[in-house]
């Protein structure tokens, strides 16, 4: 019995040190290297967005808008590539794949259910309502 | 209790084999491929969340808009934890490459200690936001302004109960195949709760504070 666990642990093991380490060279936890880069860069494009907004040195708050999302977006990329390591080569490309398509979901979700719902508040707008019953018989 | 012995013995080879078996297929792996899918899906909850706070955003039903509430402090300070817990949660990571478990243990301790002080934050100022009368009953805007939230913030809770389980899994088995693989799923889960809170200090706070 002890014999046998003891020989299931050391297959464990091999298995473990050889397998596990050479496909986690290319997947899961990148290198010292990836993650301080990542900080680094995630500080820079966090501090920006807020010292525009708590500090408003942009007079027009349209444009302040545009460049706080503009570096969500490259901190998510950032984000993306330095901490969670997806790239062409990870799982053969499936994780990159699935990325993508998540995002084009999260688009279509988000960007269409605000295009959807400004349409319909602009269309029943109680002005209008009003308006139509005023010209019902 | 002769009985349960050897029953035990064999649902722990059972329990190997299937897992060795998830993992022959050379370099790629079905649990850590598995587990982004399950996180992209997550990612879709999300969007939906984004996308009601976002039709809701204007609906303040008279009552306080986020521009009188908000601190910006708070959410700067909560932003920075949460990028600290991420790169410990690297170093951890880095450690159990190297096979150093007490390393694996400090940095998964810290990590849990930064996500605790961000939720006590987030819920310090749902008490504060609270107190000036933005319930998540005062109108639609508040709704989804705690939905979305507060989605964010069980995650991270999640995510702590978690690291406490993988903190006792690593003491009792050491940093063997499988939990290994555990502390690559908890990492994927950890980073991506990040990327969220991008998107929420993003459209939530930031552009909140610029309507």
């Amino acid at each position: 019995m002890s014999a046998s666990t003891d020989h299931a642990d050391g297959e464990l093991h091999a298995h473990s040190g050889g397998e596990l380490h050479a496909h986690g060279e290319e997947h899961g936890h990148g290198s010292k290297k990836s993650y301080l880069v990542g900080f680094a860069l995630s500080a820079v494009l966090t501090a920006i967005p807020f010292w525009l907004v708590m500090a408003a040195p942009l007079a027009n708050p349209g444009l302040t808008a545009v460049l706080v999302i503009l570096l969500a977006i490259a901190q998510i990329l950032v984000h993306t590539i330095c901490f969670l390591h997806v790239n062409t080569s990870g799982e053969g490309g499936w994780t990159l794949l699935a990325y993508v398509f998540t995002g084009v979901l999260l688009l279509i979700t988000i960007c269409g259910s605000l295009w959807i719902m400004y349409h319909l508040n602009t269309n029943m707008m109680p002005g209008m309502m009003s308006a139509q019953v005023g010209a019902a018989p | 209790m002769a009985d349960i012995a050897p029953t035990a013995g064999f649902d722990r080879d059972t329990f190997h084999l299937i897992e060795k078996d998830g993992h022959d297929g050379g370099h790629s792996s079905p649990v850590l491929l598995g587990f982004w899918i399950y996180l992209m899906s997550d990612a879709l909850i999300f969007a939906s969340l984004f996308a009601t706070y976002g039709v809701l955003s204007t609906s303040f039903a008279g009552g306080p808009t986020p521009r009188e509430l908000f601190h910006l402090e708070l959410v700067a300070l909560n932003t920075a934890i949460l990028l600290f817990s991420s790169i410990t949660y690297g170093f951890g990571m880095l450690a159990m490459e190297e096979g150093r478990q007490r390393s694996v243990q400090l940095w998964l301790a810290v990590t849990a200690l930064l996500g605790i002080a961000f939720v006590g934050i987030e819920l310090y100022e749902f008490g504060v936001l609270a107190s000036e009368g933005a319930t998540p009953q005062r109108s639609g805007y508040w709704s989804g302004f705690y939905t979305l939230v507060a989605t964010h913030g069980l995650h991270v809770t999640t995510g702590i109960l978690w690291i406490g389980l993988m903190m006792v899994q690593v003491a009792k088995r050491g940093l063997t195949l499988v939990n290994k693989r555990r502390l690559l799923c908890l990492s994927m889960f950890w980073h991506f709760l990040d990327v969220v809170w991008i998107g929420v200090f993003t459209f939530v706070y930031l552009l909140g504070m610029l309507r």
